[in-house]
C-alpha cells in the first residue's frame, strides 16, 4: 500500500512538473523576452538564451533538460536577482521554515489542549471562548489578522518589531513571533475544531465508560481518549499544514520578512520565470511529502492498520 | 460484605425513569435484572457506578460491604474514585467497543490494577499482575501483548472481565455480557463468570433481556418493565410460576422456552414437495482477498417455503444472502431463480425477484423521509401507484395513519414492519431476512416472526430466514441449513436437524438453543 502511495505521489509530481514547465510558454508575451527580463535584447544575448533553454530543440527535449536540472539542483538563473535560483531560495528558506515551524508549534501547543478542554467541559466558558476564537481564526483573512496584530503589538504596544527578519538568533525569533501567531490562528482554529469533535466522539464511547467504571482517574481516561482521537487529529492536522504554505506568502508580505513567500511574490510580479517555476514545484514536493508523512503517521497510530499490513507483507 | 440497594431511583429530564428499586445481594450471590429495552435496567446499573448520562440523577442508597456509594452525587469524581473499581465495576455488553482499540490488552488490565493501588507499578510487577489476571480468565500470557482486534469476540470479553475484576471489586454489574457474542461463546463466558464469582465470593448483578442467560445461573430475579419492578423472587420460582402477566408473556415469547416445548409460530413444516424449487444455488464460492468466505455452497428454496440459514458471525451466511440478492458478486457457482440463471451482481436483477430485510431498522430507513414516502418510493420502483401505501401498511399490521410518521416516531418493531412492507412493495417472489429480528426484544421478535409466517400463508411468498439463533429459526422455518466457516455442514427439515443433529457444530447450536449443558468447542480461539 505504501509503495503504491509513493508511486502515486511521484505520478502527481510528474504531471505537475509538466504544467509548471508549460508556464514558460503560457506566460503572456514573447518567450525570449520573458526569459531576458530587462536585459538589452541584442542578437547575441537572444542566441545565448535560445541556446541556454534549448528553445530550438523539440519541446520534449526542452522539458527533459529542464527536469534534469531541477532534479540535480540546477534551477537556472534568476533574471531579477542575477544569481542562481538555488542560491536565491537557499538564502531565504531558513526564515520561512522557521516561520512555518514556529506557527505549527504554537498552533498545536495551544489548540490541542484547548480542543480537549472544550470537549471535556462542552458548553463551558472555555468551550465557548475557544469556539469564538476558532470562528475568528477560520474566517478572518491572514493579512487582516496580520495588520491588526501589527497595529496592536508593534504600534500601540510596541513590544514586537514592525518588519524585517532580524539579525539572527533571538532577535530573529522576536521578529517571527507576530507573523507566526498570525499564521497559527488560522491553523489552530482548524486543529481546535478537529480535536474537539474527535474528543467528544471518543469520550462518548464504551471504552471510556468502562474505564471510568473500573476506577481509572479522569486524567488517565482523557489520555486514553486522546490517544484514540489522535488518529483523526494527526491525519487532519497534517493535511491542513498545507494551509501554511499559502498563508506564509501573505504573512511574509505583511511583515516584510525576506522569506520564500516574498521571493515568490516579487518573482511573479517581475515575471522571473525560473524562480516561479522552481518555487511552485518545490511547494508541490513539500505538500506531497507532508501528505505522505500523514499516511505514515496513520500507520503508526492505528495498530489495526499496521498489523494488517504486516500480515499481508 | 453484603450489597444493599435501598430505594434506588433514577430521575431523568422528563421525570422518574426508574421507580425505587430495593434488593439485597449476599456475597457470591447473583441478582438478575431482566426486562426489554427501555425497562430501566441499564439506567439502574449506571446509577450504581455513578455514570448516568447528562441530565439524569439518582436518589436512594447503595451500600457495598457497609460502605455507602455516593449514588446521589454522579458528578463528584473525588467521591467516586474511591468507590469505582474497588467497590463496584461495570462490565459492558460489547467487547468490541469496551476495550480501546489502540492500546494493548495487558495495558488495559494494568490500568485497573494501578488505579486501585493508587500508583504506577514497576515493569516486572505490572507484567506479573497482568499475567495473573489473564490466567484467572483462562487466557495465555501472550494475550497481554495483543491488541483487541487480534482476538476473537469471546477472548475480548474475557480480557474485559479480567480488566473489570483487576481492582478486586465486591460487586460486579454485568450489563448483557454475552448478548454480542456467538452461541458457542455465550455459555463459556457465563460459566467463567460464575466460577470466578464463587471463587472470589463476588456479588453480581446480571442484566439481561434473555431468560435463558438468567436460568440456572442467578439466585434472585427482578423483572422490570417501564421503569418498575413488576415481579421479584427466587429465579427458579419466578421462572417456574410467574405471577405477573408480563413475566408470563416474556417467558412464553422466549424462543428457548418455545424450543423446549416444541412450540412453533409458523404452521407445521410442509412436506417436501415435488414442485420445482424457486431458488437453487449450486457451488456458490466467494473470497475476499485470500480469505474464502463461501466454499461451494448449495441451497434450494421451494416456492412458499421458509428456509432458515443458521451460523455464527463469519460463517458466510450474510455473504450468501448478499450474493443471492446481487449485492455481492460470487466468484463461482450458479444462482437460479424460477428456472432462469442470475448473473453475478445487481445489473441483471429486477425488484420483483427478491427483496432483502436487514437487521437494523434504525439504520435501514431514511430518517428524513416519512413512512408514506419510503413506501411510495419502493412502490414507484416497481411501477405501482402510491395509493397502495395503506394496503401495504395493513398487510404488515400497521394503521394507515403511519404513512405520515417518520421513522424516529416508531418503535423498533414498528420500524421493522415498515422495512418488511417496503420489501414487499415490488411483490417479490423471495424475501431474504438477514438477522431481521436479532435487534428486537423477545416479545417484539415473536410478533415479527408471526407476521412473516402469516405473510407466507396469505401471499405464498418464499422466505430465506438468516439468523445466528437456532431457537428463533426453528420457530418459523420448514427446513434449515447450518453454515460454518463458509461451508454448509448440515441441512434438512427443521425437526430432523434439531432432533438428530449429525454434525458436531450443529449439536453445539442445538444445545445452546435449548440451554442444555453446552459443550465448549475446542480450539476455536
Amino acid at each position: 500500500m505504501l509503495a503504491a502511495r509513493v508511486l502515486g505521489v511521484l505520478g502527481v509530481l510528474f504531471v505537475l512538473s509538466i504544467i509548471v514547465f508549460a508556464m514558460m510558454y503560457l506566460a503572456p508575451g514573447d518567450i525570449v523576452k520573458n526569459l531576458l527580463g530587462n536585459r538589452p535584447a541584442n542578437p547575441d544575448v537572444v542566441a545565448a538564451v535560445r541556446e541556454q533553454y534549448r528553445l530550438d530543440d523539440p519541446v520534449v527535449v526542452q522539458y527533459l533538460t529542464w527536469l534534469k536540472g531541477f532534479v540535480t539542483g540546477d534551477f537556472g538563473e534568476s533574471i531579477r536577482l542575477q544569481v542562481p535560483v538555488a542560491q536565491a531560495i537557499g538564502d531565504r528558506i531558513a526564515i520561512t521554515a522557521a516561520l512555518c515551524g514556529l506557527a505549527f508549534l504554537v498552533s498545536v501547543i495551544v489548540a490541542v489542549p484547548l480542543g480537549v478542554r472544550s470537549a471535556v467541559k462542552a458548553g463551558g466558558w472555555v468551550d465557548r471562548a475557544g469556539n469564538a476564537l476558532s470562528i475568528l481564526g477560520l474566517s478572518a483573512p491572514t493579512f487582516a489578522i496580520g495588520l491588526v496584530l501589527l497595529y496592536l503589538f508593534a504600534y500601540y504596544v510596541p513590544i514586537f518589531p514592525v518588519y524585517g527578519g532580524g539579525d539572527g538568533g533571538l532577535d530573529t525569533l522576536r521578529h517571527l513571533v507576530l507573523p507566526a501567531v498570525t499564521l497559527a490562528l488560522g491553523l489552530g482554529a482548524i486543529i481546535v475544531k478537529l480535536t474537539r469533535t474527535a474528543m467528544l466522539r471518543e469520550l462518548e464511547s464504551d471504552y471510556v465508560t468502562f474505564a471510568r467504571s473500573r476506577g481509572l482517574g479522569e486524567r488517565m481516561v482523557r489520555r486514553i481518549a486522546l490517544r484514540n482521537a489522535a488518529i483523526p487529529i494527526v491525519t487532519g492536522a497534517s493535511l491542513v499544514l498545507t494551509f501554511l504554505v499559502g498563508g506564509t506568502v501573505l504573512a511574509e508580505t505583511t511583515y516584510a520578512l525576506p522569506g520564500i513567500g516574498t521571493l515568490l511574490q516579487d518573482s511573479v510580479l517581475f515575471k522571473d520565470i525560473a524562480v516561479v517555476q522552481s518555487l511552485t514545484l518545490l511547494v508541490a514536493v513539500v505538500i506531497a511529502v507532508i501528505a505522505l508523512l500523514a499516511d505514515l503517521a496513520y500507520l503508526l497510530l492505528d495498530p489495526r492498520v499496521s498489523r494488517t499490513l504486516g500480515a499481508r507483507a | 460484605m453484603t450489597v444493599l440497594l435501598e430505594g434506588l431511583t433514577v430521575i431523568g429530564p422528563a421525570g422518574t425513569m426508574v421507580e425505587p428499586v430495593s434488593a439485597e445481594i449476599a456475597p457470591g450471590a447473583t441478582l438478575a435484572l431482566i426486562g426489554e429495552s427501555g425497562s430501566g435496567k441499564t439506567l439502574t446499573a449506571k446509577s450504581i457506578v455513578g455514570l448516568l448520562p447528562r441530565g439524569f440523577r439518582a436518589t436512594g442508597s447503595v451500600t457495598v460491604a457497609g460502605q455507602a456509594l455516593p449514588v446521589e452525587r454522579p458528578g463528584d469524581d473525588a467521591a467516586w474514585r474511591r468507590a469505582r473499581g474497588r467497590s463496584v465495576s461495570l462490565l459492558l455488553q460489547d467487547p468490541f467497543t469496551s476495550l480501546t482499540p489502540v492500546h494493548r490488552c495487558g495495558d488495559q488490565i494494568a490500568w485497573t490494577v494501578e488505579a486501585a493501588q493508587g500508583h504506577r507499578l514497576p515493569r516486572g510487577a505490572r507484567r506479573a499482575a497482568v499475567e495473573e489476571r489473564l490466567a484467572e480468565v483462562n487466557l495465555p500470557a501472550r494475550v497481554a501483548d495483543a491488541f483487541p482486534h487480534e482476538l476473537s469476540g469471546g477472548m475480548r470479553q474475557r480480557v474485559a472481565i479480567a480488566a473489570a475484576l483487576a481492582s478486586d471489586p465486591q460487586l460486579l454489574i454485568a450489563d448483557e455480557p454475552t448478548t454480542a457474542l456467538d452461541a458457542s461463546n455465550q455459555a463459556e463466558i457465563l460459566d467463567l463468570l460464575r466460577r470466578i464469582q464463587l471463587e472470589r465470593r463476588l456479588s453480581v448483578i446480571l442484566i439481561s433481556h434473555d431468560l435463558g442467560v438468567v436460568r440456572g445461573r442467578t439466585d434472585q430475579v427482578l423483572v422490570m418493565r417501564g421503569g418498575q419492578v413488576v415481579e421479584r423472587g427466587a429465579t427458579a420460582a419466578v421462572l417456574a410460576a410467574p405471577e405477573h402477566p408480563y413475566t408470563r408473556a416474556l417467558i412464553e415469547a422466549d424462543p428457548v422456552v418455545a424450543a423446549r416445548s416444541g412450540a412453533r409460530i409458523a404452521a407445521e413444516e410442509a412436506a417436501p414437495s415435488e414442485v420445482e424449487p424457486l431458488l437453487v444455488c449450486e457451488g456458490v464460492t466467494k473470497a475476499f482477498g485470500v480469505r474464502t468466505v463461501l466454499d461451494q455452497v448449495d441451497l434450494a428454496v421451494a416456492p412458499g417455503a421458509i428456509v432458515g440459514i443458521v451460523g455464527e458471525s463469519g460463517s458466510g451466511k450474510s455473504t450468501l444472502a448478499r450474493c443471492i440478492a446481487g449485492l455481492e458478486r460470487e466468484d463461482a457457482g450458479s444462482i437460479v431463480l424460477a428456472g432462469s440463471a442470475l448473473a453475478p451482481g445487481r445489473g441483471s436483477r429486477t425488484p420483483d425477484q427478491m427483496q432483502i430485510v436487514f437487521q437494523d431498522p434504525y439504520s435501514s430507513l431514511n430518517p428524513m423521509m416519512s413512512i408514506g414516502a419510503i413506501l411510495s418510493e419502493a412502490l414507484g420502483v416497481a411501477g405501482r401507484a402510491s395509493s397502495e401505501v395503506p394496503g401495504l401498511l395493513e398487510m404488515v399490521g400497521l394503521p394507515a395513519e403511519f404513512a405520515r410518521k417518520r421513522p424516529a416516531e416508531l418503535s423498533g418493531g414498528q420500524r421493522q414492519r415498515v422495512a418488511i412492507a417496503r420489501a414487499l412493495a415490488p411483490e417479490p417472489r423471495l424475501l431474504i431476512c438477514d438477522e431481521s429480528v436479532s435487534a428486537l426484544d423477545v416479545s417484539v421478535q415473536a410478533d415479527i416472526l408471526a407476521l412473516l409466517a402469516r405473510l407466507r400463508e396469505e401471499i405464498g411468498i418464499a422466505i430465506l430466514f438468516i439468523s445466528h439463533d437456532l431457537a428463533v429459526v426453528r420457530m418459523i422455518a420448514d427446513s434449515v441449513t447450518v453454515m460454518w466457516d463458509g461451508r454448509v455442514v448440515e441441512s434438512g427439515p427443521c425437526h430432523e436437524v434439531l432432533e438428530q443433529p449429525a454434525h458436531e457444530y450443529t449439536r453445539l447450536l442445538v444445545a445452546a438453543a435449548t440451554r442444555e449443558n453446552a459443550v465448549p468447542v475446542e480450539g476455536k480461539d
